[in-house]
C-alpha cells in the first residue's frame, strides 16, 4: 500500500539504493554479473542491427531487380546473410548463456539475501521485535525480497537491454536520416506525455483501490474472526448489507484504476501506429520532393532507408515504451529495497560482556576448575584486566538494587524496584497487567537494559556477563507459548540439543506432559505444526514446561507458564513443578494465586513499584492489597 | 467450477461479451495495417503522385482513430466487466460464509476465508480480464497474421511453416516441465515463510534458549534447498526467451534470402518489396501472438489454484438446514437432552459427548463444571443448535430443536460463547447486536444486570465510547460483562453462559449471580464455569469428565457424591479457608 501513496518519481535516493543493490549483486557474483551484464547488452546490440543489413540487401535488391540477375546479386547479398547469420548465432548463444546465468544468479541472490537478513535478524535486540509489528516483518521476506526479484531479474536487464537497443537504434537513425530521426523523437515525446497524464489517474485509482481493499480485507477477517457470534446473534443480514457497501466502493474504484490502466496501451500502441505511417508518408514526401536528406552517412533517401526506418520506428518505440514503464516497478522496487536494507542496518544487540558460563569440578578443598564436560555444576569464568582469571560457582543468588526502567525513555515502568532471590528461593510476583511483572523478567536475562540501579548474578555486575551465557543459565516458560514446526521430542530438545530422547522424555514425565504426549497418534514423534495448532493450549504449556526442565538452567522463570492449565490438570502439574523448581533459583509470575501461595516471597507490584513483600500468611495478616486479590474482591487482568 | 463461478458476472455480462466483439474490431483493423503500409510503400517506390500517398496517409490515419476507438472501448468495457465480476463473486463468497454453520466455520480458517476473498478472488479477477482481452485477441492476430502473409507473401509464407510449430512445441514442453517445478517449489517458499513467522513470533524463545546460531543454521538449509528448486524450475523457463529468439531470427534470414531471391528473380512480380517489409511485421506478430499465449497458459495455471480454493466455498453446504414447516415460537425455557452422542466429524473415532441424559426445568439455574476437554462446551452448543446432534435429540420447551426456525431458536437461546468478541463500533452498536431495535432504557437495564453499566459511565464517553478492532481497549472482565449484557437484551428463554466471567472478579461474579436471581427469575441459566464459587449456589450442578456427565446434583450432595468435584473444591480452596 505504502507503494502507491506517491507518485513514482526517481531521484537522488533512488539512484543510491540502487547502486546499493548492484554493489550487492556484483559482490555476490562478481564474475558472473558482468559477464551477463556484457552478454545482455551484445544480444541488445546484434537485436538491434538488421536494419543495417536490410538497408543493404534492399538496395541490391533494388540495383538488380530490373535486371533479374540473380547471380550477381547473390554475390553481394549471400555474404552479408552469411554475416548476419554468424551474428545471430553468436547472438543466441550469448542470449542462452544470460538467461541461464539470470536464473541462477537471480535465485542465488535472493537466497543469499534472505539468508543475510534472516541472521540480521536474530541478532537484533527483543526491543526491535516489541517495536515493529510482525506483520511487517514478514513483508520484507515476502514483499520485499519479491520486488528485488522482479528488480534483479525483470527491471534491470530489461533497462539494459532496451537503452542499448534504443541507443544503437538511434545511432542507425542518424546515420541514414536525420528529418525522419525527428519525427520519431517528436512522438515518442508525446507518448512520454500522454501515459505520465492516463498513468497519473490510473496511479490515483489504484491507491484508492488498494485503500478500499484494505477496508474490504479488514471487515472481512473482523466477520471471519467473529463469525460465531454473528451465527448466534442472528447478524447475518446486516453483516451482508455493510459488506455490500464496502465491497461496492471497492468494485468503483478497481473499475477506475483498471480502465485507465486498460485504456494506456491501445493509446501507446495506436501513436506507435500511427507514427510509423507518419514515416512512411514523410518518407515519401522527402523522397518525391527530393529534399536534400540530412544524414551522417550522407547517403540520399531511397526506398531501401524507408522500409528499415519504419521497422527501427517500432522497435524505438517499443524499447522506449519499456524503459518508462520499467520506471514505475523500478521506483517501487527501490523502495522494498531501501525496507529491506533497513531491516539490515538495524543496530544488532549489542554485547560487551566477557563472564563467561563454563562446567566446573569443584574437588574437596573447593577450588573450582573448568571442566569439559557437563558436571551438574557450573562456574562463571572472570577474566580480569591483570590477566587473571577468577572462578566463582553458580548458585543462582539474584539481587536487584534500586532498579528503574523505562521502555521509551518517557513513561517509568519500574521506579526503585529490589529484589533479592536467594539461592533456590521462588519469589513471586503478583499485581495487575501493566505493573511491570514481565518487565522484571526482561531485565533479568537482558533483553532490556536497566536505566538505573544495578543487577547482580552470584555477585557479579550481569552487564559483564556474556549475554548468551548468561540465557543460558536461566530458563523461561512464557504465558504465550511458541512450539516450532518439528516433533514433539525435537521441540522438548530444543532446550538442550544434545540431550538423549531418554532425557527428553524423562523432562517431559517430569513436567507432567508425558501422559498426554504417549496418548497422541505418533507419540512423541508426532508432527507439531502451526505452533502446535492440534494441541490445546495447556498442553502447548507443558511441553514448554518440558522444555525448560530439559534445558536444566540453575535459575527458571515462569512467566504465566501455567495460566491455560486447567485447576485439575494443575494439580498434576505442580507436584512436576515443585520437583522442577527443587534446588533453583525461580521466579514465578501468576495470575492464579494457588500457583505462588506456596512461594518464598511474593512481591506486590503496581504502577511499577513493589508495595507488598512477604509470604503468603504475613500477606494475607496484613490484610492489604494482596489479601483483597486473594479473597477476589479485586479483578486481576 | 467454471460454470459455477461464471454465474457470478450476472449483470455485467453485456460488457463481458462486448469486450472480445471490440478486441475483434481492434485485431482486425491492426492486421490490415501492414497490407495497405505494403501498398504505400510501393506507391512511393513507383514514385506515384502526392495525391496517392497522402489519400492511403490518411485511410492508415483514421483506420489507427478507429482501432484507438476500439482499444479504448474495450479497455473500458472490459474492466467494468472484471471489476463487476469480482465484486459479485466476493459478494456471493461473502454471503456463502453468511450461511455457514459452525460446522462449516471449523473447516476453514478465518485467516484462508480472508485471503481466499482478497488475494485469491483478485487473482481470478485478474485472469477474468486477460482471457476476455488478450485470450482472444491472441489467437486472432495470430489467424489474421498467417492468413495476411500468406495471401501477401506467398511462397515467403512457408517460413511459418517451420516456426510455428517449432515455437508451439518448444513453449509446450517448457510449460509442461516448468509448471510442476514451480507448483511444487512454491509450496516450499510458503513453508520457508511459515517458518519465519514462527521464528520471529518465538524470538523471546529463541533468544532466552540462546538458539540464534541453530535457527541460522535451519534457515540457511532450507533457504539453499529452495534456492535450488527454483533456480531449476527459472532455468527450464529461461530456455522460453531464445528459442523465441531463435524463431525471429530465423523468420528474418528466411525471408530475406528467399525474398530478395524471388523479388529479384521475379523482377519484383511475384513478391515486391512492399511485400518483403510486410513479411517481417507480420512475422513479428504472429510470433509475439504465440507468446502471448503461452503467458496466457501461465497466468490462468496459477490462477486455477485461486479459482479451486475460491470454489471451494461456494461448493460448501451449509451443515444445518432450517427445516420445511418450522416452529416460529419456544413455548418455555425447559430443555431436555434424550439419550445424545454426538462427534464433530463423521471420521472422528471418538465421540466428543456419549450418552447424554438431562432434564432441565424452566427458569433453574444449572451450573457446568469439568475440565479442559471434557465437553462442556460442545453441550451447551447443542441447544442453539450451533451443531446437530449425531444420535438422539435435544428438546427446548418440548420440541426438538430441529423443527424450529433457527432464527426463532436462537433469539430464544442466548449463548455467551467463551471465545467472545466485540466488533469495532461504538458499545451501543456493540449491544445492538442483541436487539437491533433496543432503546437506551433497555440497554442500561441489561447493562446494570450484567454489572457493566458503572464501568461504561467511567468512560468519558459513556455508551458511545468507541471499542477497537477486537475489543482491545477494554479490559477482559469488561469485555466478558459487555458479552453478556449484549446477549441479555435479546431477553433470551434460556441464557448460556460459556466461562464468560472467568476474567471477572468473584465479588462481581456474585452480584451478576444475584441479580440474574432476582430480575430475570423466569429465564433457564446455564454457567459453565471453573471456579466453584460460580456454580456454588445452582439449583443442579452437572459434573463432566471426558464426554459423559459424572455427576448431577447440588453443591452439597455432590461435596459427597463426585470425587472430581470434591477434588476440585479442596485445590481451590486450599490454604483459603484457614485465613478467613
Amino acid at each position: 500500500m505504502n507503494n502507491f501513496k506517491q507518485k513514482p518519481k526517481f531521484g537522488k535516493s533512488q539512484m543510491k539504493s540502487l547502486s546499493r543493490v548492484i554493489k550487492l549483486l556484483w559482490g555476490y557474483y562478481p564474475v558472473l554479473v558482468p559477464l551477463t551484464a556484457i552478454c545482455i547488452i551484445f544480444t541488445a546490440f546484434v537485436s538491434a542491427i538488421p536494419s543495417l543489413f536490410q538497408q543493404n540487401i534492399l538496395a541490391s535488391i533494388e540495383k538488380w531487380y530490373l535486371t533479374g540477375d540473380w547471380e550477381s546479386a547473390a554475390q553481394e547479398i549471400v555474404p552479408l546473410i552469411l554475416l548476419l547469420i554468424v551474428l545471430y548465432v553468436v547472438s543466441i548463444v550469448s542470449m542462452v548463456v544470460y538467461t541461464q546465468l539470470m536464473a541462477y544468479i537471480t535465485q542465488g541472490f535472493l537466497s543469499k539475501l534472505r539468508c543475510t537478513l534472516f541472521d540480521k535478524m536474530q541478532d537484533l535486540p527483543i526491543k526491535y521485535f516489541d517495536t515493529h509489528r510482525h506483520g511487517d516483518i514478514m513483508s520484507h521476506y515476502t514483499n520485499d525480497i519479491d520486488t528485488l526479484r522482479q528488480l534483479v531479474s525483470g527491471t534491470i536487464p530489461a533497462v539494459l537491454r532496451s537503452g542499448a537497443i534504443i541507443i544503437v537504434i538511434l545511432g542507425i537513425m542518424i546515420y541514414y536520416c536525420g528529418w525522419l530521426t525527428l519525427l520519431v523523437l517528436l512522438g515518442v515525446l508525446s507518448m512520454l506525455f500522454i501515459s505520465k497524464f492516463i498513468g497519473g489517474g490510473s496511479a490515483k485509482y489504484f491507491v484508492q483501490q488498494q485503500m478500499s481493499m484494505g477496508k474490504v480485507e479488514g471487515y472481512i477477517q473482523e466477520i471471519m474472526n467473529g463469525q460465531k457470534v454473528v451465527k448466534v446473534f442472528n447478524h447475518e443480514e446486516e453483516a451482508q448489507a455493510d459488506f455490500d457497501k464496502i465491497n461496492e466502493t471497492l468494485y468503483e474504484h478497481s473499475f477506475k484504476a483498471h480502465a485507465y490502466a486498460n485504456t494506456l496501451g491501445p493509446i501507446i500502441n495506436n501513436i506507435g501506429n500511427v507514427l510509423y505511417v507518419l514515416t512512411a508518408i514523410l518518407g515519401g514526401l522527402l523522397m518525391l520532393l527530393n529534399v536534400p536528406n540530412l544524414s551522417l552517412s550522407g547517403k540520399a533517401l531511397s526506398i531501401s532507408i524507408v522500409i528499415p526506418f519504419l521497422n527501427m520506428t517500432k522497435q524505438f518505440t517499443g524499447n522506449f515504451n519499456t524503459v518508462s514503464q520499467q520506471v514505475n516497478t523500478l521506483v517501487m522496487a527501490l523502495a522494498g529495497a531501501d525496507r529491506v536494507f533497513a531491516l539490515m542496518d538495524e543496530e544488532p544487540e549489542a554485547d560487551e560482556g566477557y563472564v563467561t558460563l563454563v562446567n566446573a569440578k569443584v574437588d574437596e578443598n573447593g577450588n573450582i576448575t573448568e571442566s569439559e564436560k557437563r558436571t551438574g555444576k557450573w562456574a562463571w569464568k572472570h577474566p580480569h584486566g591483570d590477566g587473571t582469571t577468577t572462578y566463582t560457582l553458580l548458585t543462582g543468588d539474584v539481587r536487584l538494587t534500586e532498579v528503574d526502567f523505562s521502555y521509551d525513555g518517557e513513561k517509568q515502568v519500574l521506579t526503585d524496584v529490589s529484589v533479592y532471590a536467594e539461592p533456590g528461593q521462588k519469589v513471586a510476583f503478583v499485581g495487575a497487567t501493566g505493573a511491570g511483572k514481565t518487565t522484571i523478567t526482561n531485565l533479568i536475562n537482558r533483553f532490556y537494559d536497566i536505566a538505573d540501579g544495578k543487577i547482580r548474578y552470584d555477585g557479579i555486575n550481569i552487564n559483564k556477563i556474556k549475554k548468551a551465557d548468561l540465557r543460558r543459565s536461566l530458563g523461561i516458560v512464557l504465558q504465550d507459548t511458541n512450539l516450532f514446526t518439528g516433533t514433539v521430542l525435537e521441540n522438548i530438545r530444543y532446550g538442550r540439543l544434545e540431550a538423549t530422547d531418554e532425557e527428553c522424555r524423562e523432562a517431559a514425565r517430569l513436567a507432567g506432559a508425558d501422559d498426554f504426549i504417549t496418548r497422541l497418534p505418533q507419540g512423541y514423534n508426532t508432527l507439531l505444526t502451526g505452533n502446535g495448532a492440534n494441541l490445546s493450549q495447556g498442553q502447548r504449556q507443558l511441553i514448554a514446561i518440558a522444555r525448560a526442565a530439559v534445558a536444566d538452567p540453575p535459575v527458571m522463570i515462569l512467566d504465566e507458564a501455567t495460566s491455560s492449565i486447567d485447576t485439575r490438570t494443575e494439580a498434576i502439574v505442580s507436584r512436576g513443578m515443585d520437583k522442577l523448581m527443587e534446588g533453583r533459583t525461580v521466579f514465578v509470575i501468576a495470575h492464579r494465586l494457588s500457583t505462588v501461595m506456596n512461594s518464598d516471597v511474593i512481591m506486590v507490584l503496581d504502577h511499577g513499584k513493589i508495595i507488598e513483600r512477604g509470604n503468603h500468611d504475613k500477606l494475607i495478616a496484613e490484610r492489604g492489597t494482596y489479601y483483597q486479590l486473594y479473597t477476589g474482591a479485586f479483578e486481576l487482568e | 467450477m467454471i460454470k459455477r463461478l461464471l454465474r457470478c458476472v450476472g449483470e455485467y455480462k453485456t460488457p463481458a461479451i462486448i469486450t472480445p466483439l471490440l478486441i475483434l474490431g481492434e485485431s482486425v483493423i491492426e492486421c490490415l495495417m501492414p497490407f495497405i503500409i505494403a501498398n504505400l510503400i510501393n506507391d512511393i517506390k513507383a514514385g506515384c503522385g502526392l495525391d496517392d500517398i497522402v489519400k492511403k496517409g490518411v485511410i492508415l490515419f483514421l483506420l489507427a482513430c478507429l482501432s484507438l476507438a476500439f482499444g479504448a472501448a474495450a479497455g473500458f468495457t472490459s474492466a467494468k466487466a472484471s471489476a463487476g465480476f469480482s465484486k459479485n463473486l466476493r459478494r456471493r463468497v461473502f454471503e456463502k460464509t453468511q450461511e455457514f454453520s459452525f460446522e462449516n466455520i471449523d473447516k476453514f480458517s478465518s485467516a484462508s476465508l480472508v485471503t481466499r476473498m482478497t488475494t485469491d478472488i483478485a487473482n481470478v479477477q485478474m485472469s477474468f480480464m486477460m482471457i476476455i482481452r488478450t485470450a482472444i485477441r491472441s489467437p486472432l492476430m495470430l489467424i489474421f497474421s498467417i492468413i495476411m502473409s500468406t495471401i501477401m507473401g506467398g511462397p515467403l509464407a512457408m517460413t511459418f511453416v517451420v516456426v510455428v510449430p517449432l515455437l508451439v512445441f518448444g513453449l509446450i514442453m517448457v510449460g509442461k516441465k516448468a509448471l510442476p517445478a514451480f507448483r511444487a517449489v512454491f509450496k516450499k517458499y510458503d513453508k520457508l515463510n511459515e517458518s519465519i513467522e514462527e521464528n520471529v513470533a518465538a524470538m523471546r524463545t529463541v533468544k532466552g534458549f540462546v538458539r540464534e546460531q541453530h535457527e541460522k543454521v535451519k534457515f540457511g538449509k532450507a533457504s539453499d534447498d529452495i534456492c535450488r528448486d527454483f533456480t531449476r524450475a527459472e532455468r527450464i523457463v529461461a530456455c522460453n526467451e531464445p528459442l523465441m529468439q531463435f524463431c525471429l531470427y530465423f523468420n528474418m534470414v528466411f525471408v530475406m534470402l528467399i525474398g530478395s531471391y524471388l523479388v529479384i528473380t521475379g523482377r519484383g512480380e511475384t513478391v515486391d518489396v512492399g511485400q518483403l517489409s510486410a513479411m517481417l511485421t507480420y512475422g513479428v506478430q504472429v510470433l509475439m501472438s504465440l507468446m502471448m499465449l503461452s503467458m496466457i497458459y501461465v497466468i490462468l495455471t496459477i490462477s486455477v489454484e485461486s479459482m479451486r480454493r475460491v470454489d471451494e466455498v461456494l461448493c460448501e453446504e451449509s451443515a444445518l438446514k432450517n427445516p420445511e414447516n418450522p416452529v416460529y415460537e419456544v413455548k418455555d425455557g425447559s430443555i431436555e437432552f434424550e439419550n445424545v452422542s454426538f462427534k464433530y466429524s463423521a471420521a472422528a473415532e471418538k465421540f466428543a459427548l456419549a450418552d447424554i441424559d438431562l432434564s432441565i426445568k424452566s427458569g433453574e439455574t444449572v451450573g457446568i463444571i469439568g475440565g479442559t476437554g471434557s465437553s462442556k462446551s460442545t453441550l451447551i452448543q447443542l441447544i442453539s443448535r450451533l451443531y446437530d446432534t449425531t444420535v438422539g435429540s435435544v428438546k427446548i420447551g418440548g420440541i426438538d430443536v430441529r423443527d424450529y426456525d433457527l432464527v426463532t431458536l436462537r433469539d430464544s437461546v442466548s449463548v455467551v460463547l467463551q471465545k467472545n468478541v466485540l466488533f469495532s463500533g461504538s458499545i451501543k452498536d456493540n449491544l445492538r447486536w442483541g436487539n437491533k431495535n433496543a432503546t437506551d432504557e433497555e440497554m442500561i437495564e441489561a447493562c446494570k444486570l450484567a454489572q457493566a453499566h458503572d464501568f461504561i459511565t467511567s468512560f468519558p464517553d459513556g455508551y458511545d465510547t468507541m471499542i477497537e478492532q477486537g475489543g482491545t481497549n477494554v479490559s477482559g472482565g469488561q469485555k466478558q460483562r459487555l458479552c453478556i449484557a449484549r446477549a441479555l437484551l435479546k431477553k433470551p428463554k434460556i441464557l448460556i453462559l460459556d466461562d464468560s466471567t472467568s476474567a471477572v472478579d468473584t465479588k462481581t461474579d456474585a452480584m451478576i449471580r444475584r441479580d440474574f436471581a432476582e430480575y430475570i427469575p423466569e429465564t433457564t441459566k446455564l454457567i459453565i464455569a471453573q471456579r466453584i464459587s460460580s456454580v456454588e449456589e445452582a439449583d443442579k450442578i452437572i459434573v463432566m469428565d471426558n464426554g459423559k456427565i459424572t455427576a448431577i446434583g447440588t453443591h452439597d450432595e455432590l461435596l459427597i457424591s463426585s470425587d472430581i468435584y470434591r477434588e476440585v473444591y479442596q485445590q481451590q480452596t486450599r490454604g483459603g479457608q484457614s485465613n478467613e
